[in-house]
Formats: structure tokens, C-alpha cells, sequence
């Protein structure tokens, strides 16, 4: 059920990498199950430049408060601030309506990128 | 449940006013007049009592259930510690009586109290120095935190990060950021401890410090605690102790012979004082010599003369970081208690402690999957993972334990365990209340496998069933309007 066309890190975060090296990035469903109802998303501010493995994002849901990481050095180009008022929508469709942030990327990949399989195997064996 | 205005009505008094027997002052000018009516309930005096006493039966505490909070420490409350905080000549001092001219002559058993507490809890933790001033535990790891800030920025270093596992003390990372750290989070390794390869990646001449929690929040004291404390010393790091865990290993092992630079404690926890919405708590900090100079002030000292004075010229010191010494009937209660119980008794208590979580844990093992079993000691953690699949998770034994007069043990924490409930039974519980845990778990696996769906209906016997914790968060709705209806 994973989408194809993105990429996945063991961190649950899926990236949708396009031309210029822009990726959007979200959180898996996966990762959405585990948290349980979203509550609150603190969003970062457009043209922030942040370092990989920096967290620009906080979600608190019902169970906990967890940090969405970036994978690479680069800008932030646009947030999703519908997620303001609908946080519910990482839960509802976590690869679509729920992306979170999009971000031009400066630097190399801190974290290995996984395909659909390979992160699919990576899930089954954290059960 | 009515709130007390619902049950107001108009004709109703619980009071009645004497006749005035002073004359009447002029009435206040119009403009500061009240126009409507206050809002205060109108209700009879024994509807009020019985209003109080009913809404204090509700109350789910440590006098009336067994309380098995993971990593919350939930002992029992020993009541002479209560009578000796009630004594008038400790209860009846004002703060500032030390402070004034001759006040320390008449105050020189409260400060002789703290100067004891501050040496025995040194001596527990093998640590040189402790200031008592922290009110809470998070309060203590903040002071922690600064107490690094000031070492590092004493000697010109300018150091960015603190390491922390993700076993580590929940608390812990908020603590750094308030310092004005950034976290560097160590994934732990297969057998629950922070994996030492990623730390020593982590670790480098920006690492202002480590916060360790030991045994941590799995129940597992760290085997590679002496190779992490030299690690952190060799790059000019500190080494922070978060004492939740302190029952796991009184007088077994002392933070300070492990080489920790800095320990919090947490009285409401190790040392049996009130806790959490029951009291104030108390979060001591406790140094070696070379951080003693930065502790906050004021410090209490003794002269030669053997009298004690409190000191405020402290140049390096962080300051204040609370009015006056802390909350000192907590303090009192901690000294009663250390006192009372002694070396051997400290040992014995904290034997009993992990004993208990020992015993519920063999027990629970053939009914529940517990991924860290191996050398836990006041704490364990199962994985509610299995019936997950069939619905019931680990939010749903919580509120099923609630109709069962058990607290519910901590849920979701720590984050490496999916489905998390963490359990400390403490040492101050019989075995049959232990028995009765494992009863009442095994009976709630067995449900979770025939009617899952039931799951959702509890807690049945609360006055509340299951909050809307999504609209709480989204619409929280604090406050009591007068006229509108309550939603209990």
C-alpha cells in the first residue's frame, strides 16, 4: 500500500523528491498509526535555512510529542498551513492532503533513502 | 457530576450574617457598585460538605489504590512524616525570619534541618556539595543544565549540544532546550541501553554534557556506564544524573562514584515525600567539588562557632533559581524519613522495590510480551503490541485497570517500546496487592482476546468515561460560565 513514487526514511518520513532539488515531506502511515490522533502541528517559517537532522517540525498527538526530522541541509520553501486548523490530515491521508513541509535542499543526504520495498521490510521487522 | 453552582437555587442560604454591630460606612460612589448578582452558589451548608466529600471520593490516589506509575516512583506517604511537618515551631516560620537581624539565632533548626539533608543526600549520592532550592525534578535537571551552561562558559568554551537517550527521563530534553541546548537523541541498542557506537559519533568538543537516566526508563541499569562517563570526560563534557530511577540502587551504587559531574533528585519520589498533584515536590541538586562554586544561592553554611547562617556572596553562582531554600516542609518530611529509615533501612527499601517489579514481571511474562526483560530492576515495561492487532492497545488497559481499582501504570513511554506500559510497583506494597495486579492483568489479556470491543466502554465506573482528547487539545473549554450547563 505504499506509495510508489516516494522515497522513505526509517525515521517514517516519506520524501517526494522533484526537479531542483525540491522534496516535500511528510510522515508515513505507519507513523501516523503509531501516534494516534494528531492534535497540534508547529509548523516552521517559510525561508527558515536549516541543517539535516534538524527537527523544523513538532507533532503532538494524544500519545506523545515527536519530532519530524529534515533529511538534508537546505531552505524551507512552503509549509502546509492548512495543517493549522486540520491537523487531522497526516492521520486521514498522511501521502496526499497531510504532506508537511517542502524544503530546497543544499546538502547531501544524512539518512539512507529507502524504496517502498525496502522500507516495507523495514517496518515488518520492527514488529 | 453537578458542579456547585448547578445545585444553587434562590431560596437557599448556607450562611447567616450577624447583626452589624459597627456603624455603617457611606456607600461606595455608583460607578464602583456591582450591578448584577455575583455568581456564588447559593447552597446550604451540608449540601456543601457533602458536595466536597463526594468530589474527594473520586479522587484515585496513593492512600486509596495501588498507584504502579512507571518511573513516577508512587510510594507510600509515611504518616509520621506528616506529623513532624505539622510541628508548629517548623510550620509557623516565615521565610524571610532567617534573613533578618538576629532571625538566624531563632531559626537555627531549619537551617540545621537543610545543612543535614544537604550531607545526607551528598552522602547517598557520593556527590560534594547539594543545594535544595529546585522545586520539582524538572526544576532540578533546568538547575542541572545551568550548572553546565556556567562551567563551560567559566572557562571560555562554547559548547552547543547534550546527549540524551531515548530511554532517558522524558523531561530531559525539554530541560536542555530551556538551557538553550540543542538535543542530540541516542537511539538505544538491542538490549535497551544507549547503543554505544552512535554515542561515540555524537560525542564530540561541542557536547556540553550527557543526561543519563540510570537504571533508565526500561528498568535497566547501564553496563557501560563507566566507559560512558570517561567518554564524556576525555571530550570536556559533564556527566547528568537524572535521578528518577534513585530507588532502583540506594546504596548500591552512588552517581557520584560512577563519574557524574551533577545529580538531581527527586524527593517526592526516592524519599517518600507527597507527589505530584498531591503536593509540591522537591528536586535537590547535588555536585562535585569543582561545580560547587556555581551552585545557586543563597547556600547554607556552618561557622566555626557550629551555629549555621545562610550565604549570599557567591560570585560564580547561578543566582536564584526559586524563593528561598525550596519548598521546606518537603525537605523536612525527606530528612524525617532518611532519618527514620537509616542506612540499612534505604537498602532494604530499595531491595523490596526491585523485588516487587521483579516478582510482577515473572509473573506477567507468560501472559505478556515484555521486550527488555533481562536485568530490569524497579521498573519494567510491557508491549501491548499483541492485541494491538485485535483493537485493544495500551490505552485500553489503562482505562480498563481505572473500573479495576488499579492506576494505570505509565502508557507510551518510553518511545523504543510500541504500546508501552511501564510498571513500578515500589517496595511499599504487600503481596497480595501485587497478586491482585496480576490477576486483574491476566484477566484483562484474556478479555482483550474474546470481546475487544468492550475495551472501548471503559472506564465505566468514573464519572467520566473517555474524554475527547483530540477536542480538548483543539477546543479547550477551561472555564465555567455561570448559566451554562457543565458537560460532566
Amino acid at each position: 500500500m505504499l506509495p510508489k513514487e516516494l522515497s522513505y526514511t526509517r525515521e517514517h518520513e516519506w520524501l517526494k523528491v522533484s526537479d531542483e532539488n525540491m522534496v516535500i515531506i511528510g510522515i508515513t502511515d505507519y507513523a501516523q498509526e503509531e501516534l494516534g490522533d494528531i492534535t497540534f502541528v508547529e509548523l516552521p517559517e517559510v525561508g527558515q535555512v536549516i541543517s539535516g537532522g534538524d527537527s523544523p517540525v513538532t507533532l503532538e498527538s494524544v500519545k506523545a510529542v515527536s519530532s519530524v526530522y529534515s533529511p538534508a541541509a537546505g531552505e524551507i520553501i512552503e509549509v502546509n498551513s492548512r495543517l493549522d486548523d486540520e491537523p487531522e490530515l497526516i492521520n486521514e491521508s498522511p501521502y496526499t492532503d497531510g504532506w508537511i513541509f517542502k524544503i530546497r535542499i543544499t546538502g547531501a543526504m544524512i539518512t539512507p533513502l529507502l524504496s517502498p520495498g525496502e522500507y516495507q521490510e523495514f517496518i515488518d521487522s520492527l514488529d | 457530576m453537578e458542579l456547585i453552582f448547578e445545585k444553587s437555587s434562590e431560596d437557599k442560604r448556607g450562611i447567616k450574617l450577624p447583626h452589624s454591630d459597627v456603624p455603617q460606612a457611606a456607600a461606595l460612589e455608583k460607578q464602583y457598585l456591582r450591578t448584577g448578582t455575583t455568581g456564588l452558589p447559593n447552597i446550604s451548608e451540608p449540601e456543601v460538605v457533602r458536595h466536597y466529600t463526594c468530589l474527594s471520593r473520586t479522587n484515585f490516589c496513593i492512600d486509596t489504590n495501588f498507584y504502579p506509575l512507571g518511573s513516577c516512583t508512587m510510594k507510600y506517604n509515611p504518616r509520621f512524616t506528616e506529623k513532624i511537618a505539622c510541628i508548629d515551631s517548623f510550620a509557623s516560620i516565615h521565610p524571610l525570619q532567617p534573613q533578618l537581624v538576629k532571625g538566624g539565632i531563632l531559626t537555627q533548626g531549619a537551617l540545621q534541618v537543610i545543612y543535614d539533608l544537604e550531607r545526607q543526600l551528598s552522602e547517598i549520592t557520593g556527590m560534594h556539595s547539594f543545594t535544595t532550592q529546585p522545586m520539582a525534578g524538572a526544576h532540578g535537571e533546568l538547575t542541572g543544565v545551568m550548572l553546565i551552561a556556567a562551567w563551560h562558559k567559566s572557562r571560555g568554551d562554547k559548547r552547543e549540544y547534550i546527549i540524551i537517550p531515548d530511554s532517558g527521563h522524558g523531561t530531559n530534553p525539554a530541560s536542555a532546550a530551556i538551557a538553550g541546548y540543542k538535543v542530540k537523541t541516542i537511539k538505544s541498542d538491542k538490549n535497551g541501553v544507549m547503543d554505544m557506537e552512535e554515542y561515540r559519533k555524537a560525542l564530540d568538543g561541542k557536547t556540553a554534557g550527557i543526561m543519563l537516566t540510570c537504571p533508565n526508563t526500561l528498568g535497566i541499569f547501564n553496563p557501560h556506564i563507566k566507559e560512558i562517563t570517561e567518554l564524556a570526560h576525555s571530550s570536556g563534557a559533564l556527566m547528568y544524573y537524572d535521578g528518577a530511577n534513585l530507588n532502583a540502587i540506594l546504596g548500591k551504587a552512588r552517581p557520584g562514584d560512577l563519574g557524574f559531574d551533577i545529580v538531581h533528585l527527586n524527593l517526592h519520589k526516592t524519599f517518600s515525600t507527597p507527589h505530584g498533584g498531591g503536593g509540591p515536590g522537591a528536586g535537590p541538586v547535588g555536585v562535585t567539588k569543582e561545580l560547587a562554586e556555581f551552585l545557586p544561592t543563597s547556600r547554607i553554611i556552618m561557622r566555626d562557632d557550629g551555629t549555621y547562617a545562610l550565604e549570599y556572596q557567591k560570585p560564580s553562582s547561578i543566582g536564584y533559581i526559586s524563593p528561598f531554600y525550596g519548598n521546606f516542609g518537603i525537605l523536612l518530611r525527606a530528612y524525617a524519613y532518611i532519618l527514620y529509615m537509616g542506612r540499612d533501612g534505604l537498602i532494604e527499601a530499595s531491595e523490596n522495590a526491585v523485588l516487587n517489579a521483579n516478582y510482577l514481571k515473572s509473573r506477567l511474562r507468560e501472559r505478556f510480551n515484555i521486550p527488555f526483560p533481562d536485568g530490569t530492576l524497579h521498573e519494567f515495561v510491557i508491549s501491548a503490541k499483541n492485541f494491538a492487532d485485535g483493537g485493544v492497545r495500551a490505552l485500553d488497559f489503562a482505562k480498563a485497570l481505572i473500573d479495576r481499582g488499579i492506576h494505570p501504570p505509565t502508557v507510551y513511554f518510553p518511545l523504543n517500546v510500541r504500546e508501552a506500559i511501564m510498571v513500578e510497583p515500589t517496595e511499599t506494597e504487600s503481596k497480595e496487592t501485587l497478586d491482585n495486579f496480576i490477576e486483574e492483568m491476566i484477566k484483562l489479556a484474556d478479555l482483550a482476546e474474546s470481546s475487544p470491543k468492550i475495551f472501548h466502554n471503559f472506564p465505566a465506573t468514573t464519572p467520566v468515561c473517555r474524554p475527547d482528547e483530540v477536542a480538548a487539545v483543539k477546543n479547550p473549554d477551561l472555564r465555567y460560565r455561570v448559566g451554562s450547563q457543565s458537560q460532566l
